[in-house]
């Protein structure tokens, strides 16, 4: 490890290491400083992202894919089941190869990964932060560098430590808890999410198939229904009760930020990207590739901003972020905020008109217009934003 | 007083507890887990966020003279 680097990026997941990559793609030195011993372990997710999104950030290698989704299944509380029509698919990814090869390109572009390498603290400077405190294989040391990027996940605490609020509200943070089984007997291209007040309260619990019998069972529920019971019971339960013949794999927990986007991803010379700078979906929780996206926009704004040797161009990556997507996980969090505290009567309500709507209209956007038709005003917000069809 | 208190090899070090505490008081490494006390004020987030139910709060006793 060297004292000094252009760009010192916390954090290797997928955010994190997309910045260094396109960073240092354009001759920046780069560092990424992981706090695990590995990148990609363990594995906190649901590992589901659509093909659509995965395809225009990165080159999918097939390596990375463990099942192709084509069917979503949506479980009311009273067992009704929707599936919706997707218009296209989605992959269930084996996180611990994807991370490691995102980790991978950024190195072949350049930057430098460092595991074992926990950062706790800024190097104040006269008009910003000159580096990083870190602790690298149990000894103290101190980086220099020009840029930081704080891609330190849902802690988010580089963000803190520069004076940004990057705090997740309690009700919007889904804690999560997510089991690896085997010996379950699934489809192997259907997604499944189960809601309801006795399932997943203020949240959902995900079924999604791995392949080889293989499947990634998890629940996310709100803070505020934490408060009264745990994420871990209610996958016990449902485990117990769906497969009770599987066999656990791995047990990890999680969070998730469902939030806005910090109102500040960039401030002096500190950067934020991915959960750390809640770049999750808020709707679906998923932030794989949303937060590759705000790596890759923060990475190529970095790049201009040292060969201009001007800071005040990481401003067009807040810019761009909020252009392509910042707006939309605003009405996405509108949505969500309208939908997660239903009781179970009205998500059955939902159910029994989707699946009353002709097979043409039961879209992922008839489940939504549904969903909301008191809300005629974020239904308009809907189609605005996302352009859709009425 | 810290009336936080974290069950022993239950953490499973996710940062869900991090992500709430608006004191930056807990410190996460990759399998270490601790409690700023001079920073926390046990508000107790991170206690209700746990999806492991690691975290406890442990209501502080009355004192004879208080009660």
């Amino acid at each position: 490890m060297k004292q000094e680097y252009d760009v010192i990026v916390v954090g290797a997941g997928p955010a994190g290491s997309t910045c260094a990559r396109y960073a240092a793609a354009q001759g920046a030195s780069v560092v990424v400083l992981e706090k695990d011993r590995d990148v990609g372990m363990p594995v906190r997710c649901g590992e589901a992202v659509s093909n659509r999104s995965l395809e225009k950030i990165v080159d999918i290698d097939p390596r990375w894919i463990a099942a192709t989704i084509r069917r979503f299944r949506l479980v009311s509380p009273s067992g009704q089941i929707v599936e919706p029509d997707l218009g296209g698919h989605g992959f269930v990814l084996e996180r611990r190869l994807f991370d490691y090869d995102l980790a991978r390109l950024a190195v072949e572009a350049g930057a430098e990964v460092h595991t074992k390498s926990y950062v706790d603290g800024l190097l104040p400077s006269e008009n910003g932060w000159q580096g990083v405190a870190l602790q690298w294989k149990g000894e103290r040391r101190e980086i220099r560098g020009r840029i930081i990027v704080g891609a330190d996940g849902v802690e988010s605490r580089v963000g803190k430590w520069a004076g940004v609020d990057t705090t997740t509200h309690m009700r919007d943070m889904e804690t999560c808890a997510q089991m690896t089984l085997s010996n379950v007997d699934l489809e192997d291209d259907a997604c499944e999410f189960y809601f309801g007040n006795d399932t997943a309260p203020m949240g959902y619990l995900w079924v999604f198939p791995k392949g080889n019998g293989m499947a990634n069972v998890g629940v996310g529920i709100s803070g505020m229904a934490s408060k009264q019971r745990a994420a871990i019971r209610y996958l016990k339960d449902f485990i117990a009760r769906r497969f009770p013949g599987a066999g656990v794999l791995t047990t990890v927990a999680g969070g998730v930020p469902c939030a806005v986007t910090v109102d500040t991803l960039v401030k002096d010379n500190i950067v934020l990207v991915g959960d750390a700078a809640h770049q999750v979906n808020p709707m679906s929780g998923g932030g794989i590739t949303s937060g590759m996206f705000g790596g890759k926009m923060a990475g190529e704004a970095i790049a201009r901003a040292l060969a201009r040797e001007d800071l005040t161009l990481l401003q067009e990556y807040p810019r761009q972020w909020e252009k392509d997507i910042g707006a939309k996980h605003r009405t996405y969090h509108r949505m969500k905020s309208a939908v997660y505290k239903f009781p179970d009567e009205t998500l059955d309500d939902i159910a029994r008109k989707v699946l009353a709507l002709s097979p043409e209209k039961r879209t992922i956007w008839g489940v939504f217009r549904t969903a909301l038709r008191h809300q005629p005003a974020l239904v308009w917000e809907m189609v605005k934003v996302f352009g859709l069809g009425r | 007083m810290l009336l936080i208190e974290i069950k022993p090899n239950t953490c499973d070090f996710c940062g869900c507890c991090v992500g709430v505490c608006p004191e930056d008081a807990i410190e996460l490494q990759e399998a270490q887990i601790s409690i700023i006390e001079e920073r926390c004020t046990n508000c107790a987030k991170c206690v209700w966020v746990c999806p492991f139910e690691v975290l406890l709060f442990n209501k502080p006793q009355k004192t004879k003279a208080e009660a």
